[in-house]
């Protein structure tokens, strides 16, 4: 419970991390190359919120790298011999490379030359991605684990290749990657809107509101297209994950029908209230007309995962995807009318989907990790074996101050992130030197901050 | 060499490095209510504001090495010291927050600097606390815990914990000492001498207590032939705090700041001389607690390949951001 709430919060500053990271670095080479200011205006500005998401991204994920041995000792003594190695490698090869050159990257703009500079953001980028790679290798092999024996009450290791590129990892890496991108993509289109409301024209806000809506307008029909074929993937290897997204209780003959809304129950077995789709469920999960899918009835009771969950949190992932891919689109049609940056009403569209990005992944995240259950590694080790030994009270009282600490302090940096958003990029580009005289309720001698 | 020893080695130098170099950052923040100006504060982040995340990560490769390597021991070790390392967690946690937000802030800036000093001082006095502990015994039955929630409160626990403070404050002085100049700098340089003496009181304080409080450690130093050769760590302790005050006096501040990692190298060896070949003492050896020779090999290759580029990289940070930090310098 703790670790869901921990990881829950964890995941929305990474994956702003990733997106926003590159998206500073192609800003950051499209200034380098075309010299225009306002693309260094925008790096600068996102620079800003990147850095404190990912300061947030940090504190919390040095609590993830000790909770699973706080929380999961069992866990940890039975795989960490596969996910031990896997973390290890993330922190070597990724989260030394970001903190590393993100000195560098917030501090260095008068330290180092332009190119080292832009080799400082490419490489944090980098390590973001790198990250990525890591924590879902190990990810997926605990949803499909591979290459490993096991031996004395813990799994030993055979083949690394196997167990790294297990067979959902390509899928769940190129989801989780691309959704990271348009999470950023949301929120900077959204941010643009806000500010074109209000009425500004200048170049920078112009600017991050196309490119975030070109982006958005590339990615989302391609993460369409992954989330289709990572579906087929986990049919072949979660069944019972499947069944339990779909609500779906008996295997059907001749073509399963798809549940388009309804309330399965997982005591009576049955989905009620549900609308179906005759065949739509077979030519979604097997790409045939009357494909067969397994019930949940064909898995013994406790093997299954929560129906009731999943079924909603997959629908709610699904149906953004498919608003941001039509927001994607309109925003084509307006483009080519040439009524993009005019238009309000796509405006208040784009505004209310910002958050929608978070959503969604977080709606995903929950499918495929409730889906798992009742399995912490997928038919190997259940969840009840991966616990703790300490007592309830010590876990009690963890969470409450966890919970207390993450509401005050990821409150308020989730609250001077809002308050940077409002503001915007600056109009009018002020060098840092000429601030002070502005400055003078406060020391005078102190350029304030930009943010401020 | 066996590869778990190789292991142990790669541990004990990840942990020596966090606390060698996030030692001095979270100093920073044990000597913030020594110096309440705003703008001198304000210098004072800045001077780690570009590395103090690159120094908080040895403390997840320490975390991370040791769940990849010793995957019994990160197992009881951390369901052991639960809620002491949940205490360090949250501690950083407000710290690490306030780097970012202080700047920021406004009329709320006075409580950031608050959470940064109490956050700093929590997580020294937790990670001393940890350690303590550690060097007690942790109760282990059947390679799991087996004591009570609260078995790391005790008497020697608290005083590591002061001492580690005291560790920490130190390092952070003279790190300012280098970083900073003028009026600042004398007033840390007064700072430096009484912190050298209570650190050394530390020194020799939990020196005396360690071997009475484990009966095993009292062996391992007296009884195992090991006294002749750990005869020379005091004396040693003894050249460096002389160097130390000679240093001070003459404003050497580079090698005050050296002096000071030396005087905790010599107390780390002296930790790790005392509980080898345990991992945890006295129950768990190294060899009991090992990973699978496939896990310990296919992290091995990585980390011997990418551990010594790391160190470069962080190196050429600490080189690009040498010198004094400028007059009004600010975090962002």
């Amino acid at each position: 419970m703790q670790f869901a709430f921990t990881v829950s919060f964890h995941i929305i500053f990474p994956a702003m991390s990733i997106g926003l990271a590159n998206f500073i670095a192609v800003l950051e080479g499209a200034w380098l190359k075309t010299g225009k200011e306002h693309y260094k205006d925008l790096c600068l500005y996102w620079s800003k919120v990147f850095a404190i998401g990912f300061g947030m991204g940090v504190v919390s994920g040095v609590v993830m790298a000790y909770q699973f041995g706080t929380n999961w000792a069992g866990f940890s003594k039975f795989a960490g011999p596969v996910t031990g190695p896997l973390l290890t490698y993330e922190v070597m090869t990724a989260f030394f490379l970001e903190a590393g050159f993100l000195g560098i990257m917030l501090f260095g703009w008068d330290k180092v030359g332009r190119r080292a500079h832009f080799a400082a953001t490419v490489l944090v980028a980098l390590g973001t991605l790198v990250s990525t790679f890591w924590i879902l290798a190990s990810n997926s092999w605990m949803q499909t684990p591979q290459g490993f024996a096991i031996e004395n009450g813990r799994v030993v290791p055979l083949d690394w290749f196997k167990i790294v590129f297990n067979p959902s990892f390509p899928y769940r890496l190129f989801h989780m990657a691309i959704a990271t991108f348009i999470v950023v993509a949301l929120i900077v289109a959204a941010t643009g809107a806000w500010h074109l409301l209000k009425g500004r024209r200048d170049p920078a806000v112009k600017t991050m509101y196309s490119m975030a809506l070109w982006l958005l307008l590339a990615l989302a029909p391609i993460q369409i297209l992954v989330g289709d074929q990572h579906g087929l993937n986990t049919r072949k290897y979660q069944p019972a994950k499947i069944a339990a997204i779909e609500g779906l209780w008996e295997t059907e003959h001749g073509g399963t029908a798809l549940n388009l809304v309804g309330f399965p129950d997982m005591n009576t077995e049955t989905t009620r209230y549900a609308v179906q789709i005759p065949h739509l469920g077979s030519l979604i999960l097997t790409h045939s007309w009357d494909g067969e899918i397994q019930g949940l009835k064909e898995f013994p009771k406790e093997d299954r995962p929560n129906s009731s969950i999943i079924f909603w949190t997959f629908r709610l992932m699904a149906g953004l995807g498919m608003l941001m891919a039509l927001l994607a689109l309109l925003g084509l049609l307006l483009r080519r009318g040439g009524r993009l940056f005019e238009n309000r009403l796509y405006q208040r569209f784009v505004l209310l989907m910002g958050p929608t990005g978070l959503i969604a992944l977080i709606a995903g995240w929950v499918t495929t990790e409730v889906g798992r259950q009742p399995w912490v590694v997928y038919g190997v080790m259940r969840t009840v074996d991966a616990v703790s030994p300490i007592s309830a009270q010590a876990v009690g009282l963890a969470l409450m101050v966890f919970i207390l600490v993450y509401f005050m302090v990821f409150g308020t940096g989730i609250y001077y992130i809002f308050r940077l958003l409002l503001q915007g990029p600056s109009a009018t580009r002020v060098p840092p030197s000429a601030i002070p005289e502005l400055d003078a309720d406060h020391s005078g001698r102190r350029p304030m901050s930009a943010v401020e | 060499m066996s590869i778990t020893t190789a292991w142990a080695a790669i541990i004990a130098f990840g942990l020596f490095m966090y606390v060698a170099l996030d030692g001095f950052d979270l100093g920073i923040g044990l000597i913030f209510p020594f110096f309440p100006d705003d703008e001198e504060r304000n210098m004072m982040m800045h001077s780690v504001a570009p590395v103090w995340d690159g120094n908080e990560t040895w403390l997840v490769l320490g975390g991370a090495a040791l769940y990849a390597a010793f995957p019994v021991v990160y197992g009881v070790a951390l369901s052991a010291l639960y809620l002491p390392i949940v205490m360090m967690l949250v501690c950083l946690i407000f710290r690490g927050v306030s780097f970012e937000i202080r700047g920021k802030a406004k009329r709320t800036k006075h409580l950031w600097d608050l959470s940064f000093m109490v956050g700093s001082a929590g997580a020294s006095f937790f990670q001393g606390i940890i350690l303590g502990a550690y060097l007690q015994g942790i109760p282990v039955t059947n390679e799991s815990f087996s004591g009570d929630s609260f078995f790391w409160l005790h008497p020697f626990s608290i005083l590591t914990g002061l001492g580690l403070m005291a560790t920490y404050a130190l390092l952070g002085a003279c790190w300012l000492v280098m970083k900073m100049d003028g009026d600042l700098q004398r007033r840390l340089y007064g700072l430096v001498t009484p912190l050298t003496v209570v650190l050394l009181v530390f020194i020799v304080g939990v020196s005396i207590w360690t071997p009475m409080i484990s009966v095993q450690i009292a062996h391992r130093w007296f009884d195992s032939g090991l006294l002749s050769r750990l005869i020379v760590v005091p004396f040693l302790v003894a050249i460096v705090a002389l160097s130390m005050f000679i240093a001070i006096k003459h404003r050497r501040e580079k090698t005050a700041f050296v002096l000071t990692l030396l005087l905790v190298l010599l107390g780390y060896i002296g930790l790790l001389v005392s509980v080898w070949p345990y991992a945890i003492p006295f129950t768990i050896t190294l060899t009991d607690a090992a990973a699978p020779r496939s896990s310990q090999i296919f992290t091995l290759v990585g980390t011997v390949i990418i551990v010594p580029i790391i160190l470069v990289y962080t190196t050429a940070g600490y080189w690009i951001f040498r010198g004094k930090v400028a007059q009004g310098a600010q975090y962002h």
